[in-house]
């Protein structure tokens, strides 16, 4: 561990001691807040991708207003940020980045990928999304625009990604199993 | 235009300096540690003592050299220092005393 | 100031940060840009003074889309799209 590292430990466990004992809060709390933080997995969000590609009315829903979608499918909400959905299709790519920090769909996607935080996703996104999705492995077709989305303010934003062909009659879990955190921030595109 | 104003550290979009940089897309599990401060940050928003901006505002406060070595969850530990300090909720000496235990 | 989907608008070319201790969310990169807007996204308290714990004023905040050689010098032919304040938002 760095000096850096274990100065940060410190100040955490120095922090926690002073709340508690001045009755802010406990460790008790501590736990509960991080077992329900932890609840929210990418999954969450693979579910709902899945019933947008085979319930239109669902897909509607999801591009109107995500946290009611989200909470359509029994995902806490309350309390949380405004969830924005971003409808990939056959004319635009859209691509999520926070450059000012790292705002992230957590209550549905669960904690963000190292990457997402870093310096260099924050810089280059905005700039040569390209050349960044080669970094994914993802070369994207021509014609397609790239909407580089920038979640400077109040709304979370995922990706509702094209339903990959060789799909059809797929069941929803089966479909849900194809999409990963990658696909609903538009570094990846799901494939059979 | 915009070049007379170099954007603050925080603000990346585009930045030069990390244009060439190429992105870990290994993955990175978070610790203990990780986990606590994000609990801490969301109970002290929830108890309306601390807001995602007044966190915000704080790590954009943070001095360039350090704010550039601290990990992610380092950022926002050292800003919630500073914003309870601020708030009186405790004192410098109270946490010094603490950091010495 | 109000503006609706699909007017061009152009965002100051301010830095309060300059002037002083400041919380702004409004990106560097499109300060002085010309943007078009796509929609409203709602209202919600100012996070410039929220970050002060000052009381904050709901502002409308829109989504507004640029054009990359808008933005940078070796331009590009794809879109930034960044939710902005109206207090930040001009009429060219």
């Amino acid at each position: 561990m760095s000096v850096l590292e274990a100065e940060s430990e410190a100040l955490l466990g120095a922090i926690r001691r002073l709340l508690a004992a001045k009755g802010v809060l406990n460790e008790g709390e501590i736990a509960q807040q991080r077992q329900s933080t932890d609840r929210a997995e990418p999954g969450q969000g693979a579910r709902m991708v899945a019933r947008a590609w085979t319930d239109p009315d669902y897909r509607a829903l999801m591009l109107s207003d995500g946290a009611k979608a989200a909470e359509a499918m029994n995902i806490p909400m309350r309390g949380m940020p405004p969830l924005g959905v971003l409808e990939n299709n056959d004319q635009a790519h859209h691509l999520v980045v926070c450059t000012l920090c790292s705002c992230y769909p957590k209550a549905v996607l669960g904690y963000p990928p190292y990457w997402y935080k870093s310096s260099a996703y924050r810089a280059r996104a905005v700039r040569d999304p390209r050349g960044l999705l080669l970094e994914f492995g993802t070369s994207l077709p021509e014609g397609l625009t790239i909407r580089v989305v920038d979640s400077s303010a109040d709304f979370r934003w995922m990706v509702l990604p094209r339903r990959p062909s060789g799909t059809d009659g797929w069941s929803a879990e089966r479909l849900a199993a194809l999409v990963r955190p990658g696909d609903m921030l538009g570094v990846t595109l799901p494939n059979a | 235009m915009n070049s007379d104003n170099p954007p603050a550290h925080h603000d990346m979009g585009g930045v030069p300096r990390f244009m060439c940089e190429a992105v870990d897309v290994s993955p990175h599990e978070l610790n203990d540690f990780d986990r606590d401060v994000d609990a801490v940050r969301g109970l002290l928003s929830a108890k309306k003592i601390m807001s995602v901006d007044e966190l915000r505002r704080g790590i954009e406060a943070i001095p360039e050299a350090e704010y550039r070595r601290l990990s992610y969850y380092g950022r926002w530990i050292r800003s919630i220092a500073d914003n309870l300090l601020l708030k009186r909720v405790f004192t410098e000496a109270e946490l010094r005393a603490e950091m010495e235990r | 100031m109000s503006f609706r989907a699909g007017e061009e608008v152009v965002v100051k070319n301010d830095w309060p940060e300059t002037r002083g201790p400041a919380h702004i969310r409004t990106p560097h990169y499109v300060r002085g840009r010309r943007g078009r807007v796509v929609r409203r996204l709602g209202a919600f308290p100012n996070p410039e003074d929220l970050a002060f714990a000052r009381p904050a004023a709901p502002r409308d905040l829109y989504h507004v889309s640029f054009a990359m050689r808008e933005l940078w010098p070796e331009g590009g032919g794809d879109e930034v799209v960044v939710e902005l304040y109206e207090h930040w938002l001009e009429r060219p």
